[in-house]
């Protein structure tokens, strides 16, 4: 069972950005009627999303991300000895876009950079990853870049994804601190249900020729996509996560001798405004304790928890808070975790 | 049970269809999308505690299906 334990570490600064282009779900589209894309619209809650424009890449919004961070925690990037880049959308296949992102930051060549593919639950993975290393003591400053360009992902023709997902980049720095408690995390895994969101084409069993580019009709609705596109199965999914987080979080609440009381915000993957209303009410939390920002922002699957995070907390005194994070996604993947914010640096929200 | 079950189907899919019965084909109401079936997931979980899986429900095509498949997995 994964579940696991680390003493004096802590995220000590959140920063992210987002594309200045703000695309209006109302009027995104003109190939769906106007009265199902309101319904659309109304159920998942998602009015905006930010669309990075071309050239752009999820590393160009980790990257000005990274470097406000640094800016205002004042950081001396000679200290910076780990970077991790979570993405399912790196700027090559390779080399690893952490590496890229050493350079273009000015980071020494004595950094450990990586990448890790995973998608929703990616934030919270890629914590636990970090946070074991920082506990050998062999580091003294990591930083976390997740960032996604999940625009890109599905097709616009596909009305079951052409309204949900947006772009963004973060950055967190994680450190060692002897002031610091416990946090726990849960990781899980279940491949059986990797058809529930997937993109087929493009990797090396299905790879990419003129063939998985055209565009078809797949379903009865009238639905357009290639093979390179992303789909995903909603009813599929939301059985997943209605049936599989609450366990986790009761895994979890165990594991660590919690209970939901003592948390001061539970910070979700933004999936949608149902899918994430319905949680909120099956685990019976109150709506203060459960920030979103879905409405601005939609689904953008990793990034979604931190921009969350920075979205909500900027400016509020939340020093010390308890919090509870969950993500859930492609996969299928999901992730838990139990962090106390103690003083992190919450930077302001820039966008580019 | 029947009309209890008829009320919350209707109510969960957001319909004042009077013409909804247990031999209803749901899938050609003109109410039902992907969202409507999301919704009648929900409530199935919240009324009757049952999580059902994508693919059984896929091949359900009535109301009473669906209360089948429940009474069968209570």
């Amino acid at each position: 069972m994964a579940l696991i334990t680390f003493d004096k570490v802590k995220i000590s600064g959140l920063a992210a950005c987002v594309p200045k282009n703000t695309i209006y779900n109302l009027n995104y589209s003109t190939l769906f009627d106007k009265e199902s894309v309101s319904e659309i619209v109304e159920k998942t809650g998602i009015y905006e999303r930010r669309f990075a424009p071309e050239g752009m890449c999820a590393s160009d919004l980790c990257y000005h991300a990274a470097e406000k961070l640094i800016d205002d925690l004042n950081i001396d990037k000679s200290e910076i000895d780990l970077l991790v880049f979570v993405s399912q959308t790196p700027d090559y296949r390779m080399p690893a876009t952490s590496i890229v992102l050493q350079e273009r930051l000015g980071l020494s060549k004595s950094t450990a950079c990586f990448d890790i593919n995973l998608g929703c639950s990616a934030f919270v993975y890629g914590l636990s990853v970090i946070y074991s290393m920082m506990q050998t003591g062999g580091f003294r400053k990591a930083l976390l870049l997740d960032g996604e360009t999940r625009s890109r992902v599905y097709s616009p023709k596909d009305r079951k994804t052409a309204f949900l997902f947006g772009d963004g980049g973060v950055a967190a720095l994680i450190e060692k601190s002897n002031e610091v408690g416990k946090s726990f995390f849960s990781l899980n895994s279940d491949g059986s249900k990797s058809e529930y969101i997937k993109m087929d084409a493009g990797g090396y069993r299905f790879p990419s020729s003129v063939e998985t580019l055209k565009e078809k009709v797949v379903d009865e609705y009238g639905n357009i996509r290639s093979d390179e596109h992303g789909y995903m199965n909603g009813a599929d999914v939301f059985n997943f996560v209605i049936s599989e987080i609450p366990k986790d979080i009761k895994r979890i609440l165990a594991y660590s001798e919690s209970e939901l009381e003592q948390f001061d915000y539970f910070f979700f993957h933004q999936a949608n405004k149902y899918m994430n209303g319905y949680l909120q009410k099956k685990l019976k939390l109150d709506s203060d304790k459960v920030p979103s920002c879905i409405e601005k922002f939609g689904n953008t699957s990793s990034v979604s928890i931190p921009l969350t995070m920075v979205s909500s907390l900027f400016g509020k005194n939340y020093k010390n808070k308890n919090c509870f994070l969950s993500g859930f996604g492609v996969g299928m993947s999901w992730a838990s975790c139990i962090i106390n914010l103690y003083d992190c640096h919450v930077s302001e929200l820039i966008e580019i | 049970m029947e009309q209890k079950f008829i009320t919350l189907f209707k109510e969960a899919i957001d319909s004042e269809n009077d013409q909804i019965s247990m031999d209803t084909r749901f899938r050609e109401l003109d109410e039902w999308d992907s969202l409507a079936a999301l919704s009648i997931i929900a409530m199935l979980d919240e009324e009757y505690d049952i999580i059902i899986d994508g693919n059984k429900f896929q091949k359900l095509e009535t109301l009473s299906e669906i209360l089948n498949y429940i009474s069968e997995n209570k």
